[in-house]
């Protein structure tokens, strides 16, 4: 079709024959070179997800909500640090496993625009056949997809964690009780980043629109919350105490808290300070446990279909 | 050694049987798959890629077994869906890097590939922008270069004309036909148009409701449906020579006709174009004696190539005996 030496077109001044206004066209090349298969795949598609969890490799437009959201998730930490240092307070103001708890509102945001990112655009797209016309495989896909987002909303979550534990050291806190607190929040957003990320995609791969995916999220995360709370807080004011741990196996965040609280020496955010015991909170652990291996089960389960 | 391989391949859905003991050996080179809609083709390259087992039968690609082997077939084999599936907010660039590292490509390999076949499917500066304001023509291109990406030893590409006007199609065909001659990459390409499958490809299989209807090379049909275009001048004799021949020529027990449909016209300013059966060798004999005989000028004398469409259009052609022939 081509012929094998094409002058660059705008150039007729010039002498053909310089090397720099002729593209030699070598033809087609073979590739005898290593193929990496499934293994490396996954982690690529693991890599290119993250990045792309926080804008990155993207547009610039998609780097602004993410990036935003993340400076407001570290605000606060910093703002406590720089009182704490100078006021030299002997000990944080708030709890490492509190954080969170605190600044769930934000990380509901994070996800309810992440997970629809992360899963919807290939479903809405149809570039899912894509990936299983290669190496890929569905298990592939669904664990690449879903440690990515675990991985960006540990990254959100523990970072701030990080700049009150260095500032906490800084202001010559007790290193050994900052590094416990430290530890356990860290163990808390860990398990939190998992359960968050896997009921997010799940929501989100249920649909291809986008729009739908972010409203679903925020909707399952806020209105969850808003009724255990409230629940929580009629059960409060009724005397009804022995109900209120129980109450909180029904929305995410109360289930971290109510982990937290039995296993990892946080003090708990439920009306009346009625946190689970260590029955209860196996209890918890369990939901927990249950929660996400249910939606590794789902989200395989959706992707069966997508095949072609 | 045959690329593609089936034998009473079945496929059979709740309500209706996508694939009906289907037995196809197919040879490297450029394959078109015809059929219409619905025919069974998607089915078939799904079964193929070994992502859906076959209700019965057994199917090998590149020698290896789809139901045991899919994952070491789908490293050496490119696939181009018919639909859609760009995200259009990423260029052709970065997606088909990605692409490339799905398929075990190696970073800096992925990177080269990409820009080399890019290349070769005609995208230039215009692969560093987003994909969502690409014409019809450039994401098929982009959509067969992720296909080619990884260097595949096969290509299957669903439809690749799709919703391409006339110079597209003619352009995406040249490149497929390319992926063989140039790439030497094998191709099987579905179309639901025969038409524009007897120039591309080498060999074509036909396939309705899921079953064989014939499989046979593009020379091969060509051939056996030939007719032979003959043109004379008038004289005195015969003031009108076209005629006089065609009458000789019944005589002498040849089927014969005025050419009538689209593309048989004479050339400028000539006379009219008999189109007459080939059955065998001696027609060209008898064709030629018998234009001498009248005393005619004969001005040409030319090989035709029935379309396939023609090949397959009820009655005219040899569809009915040979399908079930071929597909015994």
């Amino acid at each position: 079709m081509r012929p094998d030496t094409t002058t660059t077109p705008g150039a007729p001044g010039t002498t053909p024959g310089t090397a720099q206004d002729v593209i030699h066209n070598i033809g087609y090349r073979t590739y005898d070179g290593p193929r990496l298969g499934r293994a490396y795949a996954r982690r690529s598609l693991f890599s290119q997800s993250l990045r792309g969890a926080y804008g990155l490799g993207r547009s610039a437009r998609s780097k602004v909500l993410p990036m935003i959201l993340f400076g407001v998730m570290c605000l606060p930490a910093a703002i406590i640090v720089a009182v704490a240092v100078t006021v030299k307070m002997k000990q944080l103001p708030m709890e490492y496993t509190r954080y969170a708890i605190y600044l769930q509102a934000v990380i509901g945001l994070y996800l309810a625009a992440q997970a629809p990112q992360s899963v919807s655009r290939d479903l809405r797209f149809r570039t899912v056949p894509l990936y299983f016309s290669r190496p890929v495989e569905r298990i592939d896909y669904v664990l690449a997809k879903f440690a990515a987002l675990a991985s960006a909303l540990f990254v959100l979550t523990a970072t701030p964690l990080l700049v009150l534990y260095v500032g906490a050291l800084l202001a010559k806190m007790d290193a050994g009780a900052q590094t416990e607190g430290f530890a356990q929040g860290l163990v808390s957003v860990a398990l939190l980043s998992v359960l968050f990320a896997g009921i997010g995609l799940v929501i989100a791969a249920l649909t291809p629109r986008r729009g739908f995916g972010v409203a679903a999220v925020i909707a399952v995360f806020t209105i969850s919350y808003g009724a255990v709370s409230t629940v929580q807080g009629i059960a409060l004011g009724t005397g009804h105490t022995g109900v209120i741990p129980w109450l909180g196996l029904f929305s995410p965040v109360t289930l971290i808290d109510g982990v937290q609280t039995a296993f990892l020496d946080a003090t708990t955010a439920f009306p009346g300070g009625e946190g689970p015991g260590a029955a209860t909170g196996a209890v918890y652990l369990l939901v927990v446990l249950a929660v996400i291996a249910g939606s590794y089960w789902a989200l395989m389960r959706r992707y069966r279909k997508a095949g072609l | 050694m045959s690329v593609i391989a089936t034998e009473s391949l079945s496929k059979r859905f709740p309500r209706v049987t996508a694939l009906d003991r289907l037995t196809v050996d197919i040879a490297p080179g450029v394959t078109g798959l015809v059929g219409a809609n619905g025919a069974g083709k998607s089915t078939l390259i799904k079964i193929l890629l070994g992502l859906s087992p076959a209700t019965e039968g057994r199917a090998e690609v590149l020698g290896l077994d789809v139901a045991t082997q899919g994952a070491r077939i789908r490293e050496q084999v490119g696939y181009m869906p018919e639909h859609d599936c760009l995200p259009p907010d990423v260029s052709a660039t970065e997606f088909v890097v990605h692409m490339a590292r799905m398929s075990g490509l190696p970073p800096a390999a992925a990177r080269e590939r990409t820009a080399d076949t890019l290349r070769h499917v005609g995208l230039y500066e215009e692969r560093y922008r987003p994909m969502g304001g690409y014409s019809t023509g450039m994401k098929q291109r982009v959509k067969l270069a992720q296909a080619l990406v990884h260097d595949p030893r096969l290509v299957l590409l669903d439809e690749p004309t799709n919703g391409l006007d006339p110079v597209g199609r003619d352009e995406m065909l040249g490149l497929v036909r390319r992926v063989h001659t140039d790439f030497g990459i094998s191709v099987l390409v579905t179309s639901h148009l025969l038409g524009e499958l007897e120039r591309t490809c080498d060999h074509v299989v036909v396939i309705d409701g899921g079953r064989l209807l014939r499989s046979s090379s593009t020379d091969e049909f060509t051939q056996v449906t030939g007719s032979l275009a003959v043109e004379v001048t008038d004289t005195d004799s015969h003031p009108d020579g076209t005629r006089a021949l065609l009458d000789a020529l019944i005589r002498a027990g040849l089927t014969a006709g005025p050419a009538t449909h689209a593309g048989e016209q004479a050339a400028p300013g000539s006379g009219h174009v008999l189109l007459v059966d080939v059955a065998d060798e001696s027609t060209y004999d008898v064709v030629r004696d018998t234009v001498a005989d009248l005393g005619l000028g004969l001005v040409r004398m030319e090989q035709r190539r029935h379309r396939i469409a023609e090949v397959f259009r009820p009655g005219t052609g040899p569809y009915d005996e040979r399908g079930s022939a071929d597909a015994a």
